[in-house]
């Protein structure tokens, strides 16, 4: 593992006028161009993890290093150029008046000179394939539209971190698996870090790592295979499991005898195909 | 929600859609200043020219401009019936009691029916052609001086930006509201005046809420994207003074010195 690009310890944090804590003692490291799944059910403090990363909450306790430097009040605007962010709701996300002007917004915050803002606002377009819609207004946009230029405008930024916090759950499942194929591709072929936040069971099942946060606590941080094989736990800790997870338990119930360890679907269809051949 | 013309903003790639929003805001005002110099036929004669050539250049259906005026057209009637009825000189035609028809009180009649129609032209010109977002660039280099004095221009058009690009979204979400109220039985635009009020209440308040959620939202979206207040942004969207616009502003120019020199003193 090379040097870490986000580095956490100790982290507590906790809303004003409440008792409870909504994250205790959080420790975690993400490498340069992983991409880490958090999960963890409503409430949980996935969000707001996410939002005391970007400096938008300021944590009680514990430092939070990105990119080698601790984040403070001072170091704080830095910081953020390196982190981009995609939130839930795409409609109440959208600054600009159309497209081209909502990814540039960022770009204008930074004072990147209007020339220069041309260039990057096109190629950001290009690579989330939303060139057509330049033009368009939000109220002409599908939510998934909405989102990619959302992620347009994070790209635009050239950041090395990109945090989607719950950006998918709006989405229809279409709109999703572009966007998450989407993310792919950038995580892939551009190098970006990418820290998805999410619900969504097969979003958390591509990413290299997952780490599952429960009532503040972080509880496990694992490859997908070693959490998915919690199955059953994962369900009372309010969380679903994979497609593949789910038709072992319904092998299992009629006495099948199904492996233990976690199987992608790929890996499953194999066993499947095995097992019936052996008979 | 579609009938309002108010604000619409029909898109187009005519000769004045694309003269530059400030010279059209500017040109705008100017000629609703300049209609009040016009005091005889000629000159209204001039202005109706100027007023539908402009019309014609903006290639925006005539239908458009008719709608414009339809919502103020009672309000011109009773102008227009009051100056018939009310102003005394020249030929007396017709008289009962403090009523009468004069051949002056016909053409001052005519004259601020000229006025009302030319201005509500002009006006519905200016936001048909001009995208919303246009309106409030102009507004905003318009009111640089301003900034001399610590007014706080650059806040004023963000806000005004942010609020018209989420006028479509509210309306959206008025509708829904209205629809999910109507379908647990809210009662909207039934019974007397108070009930109606009362109906109001059951959409306004989630309105409130939601765009409250709305502003925290957008908020920490704008935040995360490093806007730190208007000190050293960039700008993407600028517009260019053009030569369609010299040429616009000279017109209108000429035309006021056409008419000064028409004008019965």
């Amino acid at each position: 593992m090379q040097e870490p690009i986000i580095e956490i310890s100790d982290l507590s944090f906790a809303y004003p006028q409440q008792q409870k804590k909504a994250l205790s003692h959080i420790n975690l490291k993400v490498a340069a161009g992983e991409w880490l799944a958090v999960i963890g059910h409503n409430g949980s403090g996935k969000s707001t993890l996410a939002k005391l990363i970007d400096g938008l909450l300021t944590p009680q306790s514990g430092t939070i290093r990105v990119a080698g430097t601790e984040l403070t009040p001072t170091t704080l605007w830095d910081i953020r150029k390196n982190i981009g962010m995609v939130f839930q709701n795409p409609d109440n996300q959208f600054v600009g008046a159309n497209v081209e002007e909502d990814v540039a917004f960022g770009l204008e915050n930074q004072g990147v000179p209007r020339n220069e803002m041309l260039k990057r606002v096109k190629k950001a377009l290009v690579s989330v394939g939303m060139l057509n819609f330049a033009q368009h207004e939000p109220a002409r946009l599908s939510g998934g539209q909405k989102q990619r230029v959302a992620l347009a405008g994070v790209i635009a930024l050239q950041p090395r971190i990109i945090i989607m916090d719950e950006a998918t759950s709006m989405l229809d499942p279409e709109g999703r698996r572009d966007i998450i194929q989407l993310l792919k591709s950038l995580n892939k072929e551009k190098g970006f870090t990418v820290i998805s936040i999410t619900h969504d069971i097969e979003e958390a099942s591509l990413a290299q790592r997952v780490v599952v946060i429960d009532d503040g606590t972080l509880v496990q941080n694992d490859k997908p295979a070693k959490v998915f094989q919690r199955g059953t736990a994962l369900i009372e800790s309010g969380l679903d499991i994979p497609f593949s997870e789910k038709l072992k338990n319904e092998l299992k119930s009629y006495r099948i005898a199904v492996p233990q360890e976690y199987l992608t679907e790929k890996g499953m269809v194999d066993w499947l195909c095995q097992f019936i051949s052996k008979k | 929600m579609n009938k309002v013309i108010l604000g619409r903003y029909i898109p187009g790639e005519s000769v004045v859609h694309r003269l530059d929003p400030r010279s059209k805001l500017i040109l705008s005002f100017f000629f609703i200043i300049v209609i009040f110099l016009a005091n005889n036929w000629q000159s209204y004669t001039l202005l109706f020219l100027l007023t539908l050539s402009c019309v014609l250049l903006s290639k925006v259906n005539f239908g458009f401009f008719l709608k414009g005026v339809r919502p103020l057209i009672w309000l011109i009637l009773f102008t227009v019936l009051l100056q018939i009825f009310f102003a005394r000189g020249g030929t007396v035609y017709w008289q009962w009691g403090p009523l009468s028809l004069t051949s002056l009180g016909i053409i001052n009649g005519s004259y601020v029916f000229c006025r009302f129609v030319l201005i509500i032209f002009m006006s519905t010109l200016l936001t048909l052609t001009t995208a919303p977002l246009e309106i409030s660039d102009a507004l905003e280099s318009l009111m640089g001086p301003l900034k001399k004095f610590k007014v706080p221009v650059y806040e004023i058009s963000l806000m005004l930006s942010i609020a018209l690009r989420f006028v479509p979204t509210l309306m959206d979400e008025t509708e829904k509201i209205m629809n999910a109220q109507r379908s647990r039985g809210v009662n909207f635009g039934e019974g007397n005046i108070v009930k109606q009020i009362k109906a109001v209440v059951p959409l306004l308040i989630p309105l409130f809420v939601s765009s409250f959620n709305r502003a925290e939202d957008l908020a920490t979206a704008m935040e995360a994207r490093g806007y730190r207040g208007g000190e050293g942004r960039t700008k993407y969207r600028i517009h260019f003074w053009k030569r369609n616009d010299t040429l616009a502003c000279i017109l209108f120019g000429l035309t006021m010195i056409v008419l000064l020199y028409l004008r019965n003193w």
